[in-house]
């Protein structure tokens, strides 16, 4: 084991207590959201496709890479678009109520 | 460590910074568009770094410049349609979509760093901290590609959102369960090649249906909350696989809170995991006076 993938296996470590602490108490109205946050957060996987283009050099390997940025791209860019759209009609709420009272 | 690289682990630990402060802020109603945009932020300065390091290193042919380029176009384009047009009502059936490619994407990711290293070098060299993570990138990612899938089904009502049960489900399970375990340890011991991941690949997609059929339609936000880690997991394990510390702390962190928060969603529920993943439960589409049968 090198000291490289140790640190690399204490930063997995460590980012999963920091997962599991930052969510405590979320209203239930917030799950669904929150879920598709998360969702939008793991589309990082495109920073990975994008470095596996450096070592792409055979056909099915353009076939992968393709595939793989398609599916990444949907990911980041479909994930964080629907979450601010949840989040919007969820703040609409609680503004109009405010104008009424 | 050149000043350069400097530089990018610095960009890289901010991105970390801003998805962790960003999924924090969206526990508060309040807080909660802010903390989206916060990490849409740091997603943004994560890809623009990458790309400065891409033109940097000058490693990647012209072609795949062009490929990676073209499959980013297509798909940002495809999810941003999608997330604009779909309806307030078929959100959960699209997260699960786009869980289902990012699951994808990560398991490609190994497959695809598998096919570079067979053609530049020997694949049964590779040391086993490639190997185990490819084996278990590629497992997570495509029980998540095929189980997003039929969710959203379910959700979408392409398919019956009533549980369905397989038959002798558990035997199949098991049988697949035994292929991943022999084709992964045969690669993990250097044997069989690109061939036997391909099993892996194969078999993990079983897995990924026949879990989620048996499930019913109103437990479907629980499953696919639970898959979203799953992605979380399968991204850690791709970033370990390429040596990617944003990938490996992003999909820790997506893993272990989208783990809380599949808790928290069943507890609200009244249901519990272990119960939910069993299945036979909760139809989702009782109303709709379809025969049972």
């Amino acid at each position: 084991m090198t000291p490289l993938l140790f640190a690399d296996i204490t930063v997995f470590v460590l980012s999963l207590l920091v997962g599991f602490e930052v969510i405590s108490k979320v209203p239930a109205t917030l799950h669904t959201p929150l879920m598709s946050g998360a969702n939008a957060i793991h589309g990082v996987v495109i920073v990975g496709v994008m470095l596996i283009a450096a070592n792409t050099t055979t056909p099915v390997g353009y076939g992968l890479l393709l595939l793989a940025a398609a599916f990444a791209a949907m990911n980041v860019a479909g994930g964080y678009i629907v979450t601010d759209r949840m989040l919007a009609m969820f703040k609409a709420r609680p503004a109009e109520q405010g104008v009424r009272s | 460590m050149s000043g350069f690289d400097t530089v990018t682990h610095a960009v890289y630990l901010a991105c970390a910074v801003c998805f962790v402060l960003g999924l924090h802020l969206m526990t508060s109603p309040v807080t909660a568009r802010r903390g989206n945009q916060l990490s849409a932020a740091g997603m943004l300065a994560a890809i623009a770094t990458t790309v400065v390091v891409l033109a940097r290193d000058g490693q990647a042919t012209l072609l795949a410049a062009v490929t990676l380029t073209l499959g980013i176009a297509v798909g940002a384009v495809a999810g941003a349609v999608a997330a604009h047009r779909v309806k307030m009502t078929a959100m959960p059936q699209l997260v699960s979509v786009f869980n289902a490619v990012g699951g994808g994407a990560a398991a490609l990711i190994a497959v695809g760093d598998a096919v570079a290293q067979s053609h530049s070098g020997d694949l049964a060299a590779e040391p086993v901290r490639v190997t185990l993570t490819t084996v278990l990138d590629v497992l997570i990612g495509g029980v998540t590609l095929s189980g997003s899938l039929v969710a959203s089904g379910k959700l979408a009502g392409v398919l019956p959102g009533r549980p369905i049960a397989v038959p002798a489900g558990r035997w199949i399970n098991l049988a697949l369960a035994l292929a991943v375990v022999a084709a992964g340890g045969a690669y993990l011991t250097g044997n069989g090649g690109l061939a036997v991941l391909c099993l892996v690949v194969a078999a993990a997609l079983g897995i990924g249906v026949v879990m989620t059929l048996p499930i019913g339609g109103a437990d479907m936000p629980v499953v696919i909350s639970l898959l979203n880690a799953f992605t979380g997991t399968a991204v850690a394990m791709a970033g370990f696989v390429i040596g990617s510390t944003p990938l490996i702390i992003a999909g820790a962190l997506v893993g272990a809170a989208g783990a809380i928060l599949t808790k928290l969603m069943a507890d609200a529920m009244n249901r519990s995991i272990g119960a939910i993943i069993a299945g036979g439960f909760g139809t989702g589409d009782e109303n709709a006076g379809g025969p049972a049968a």
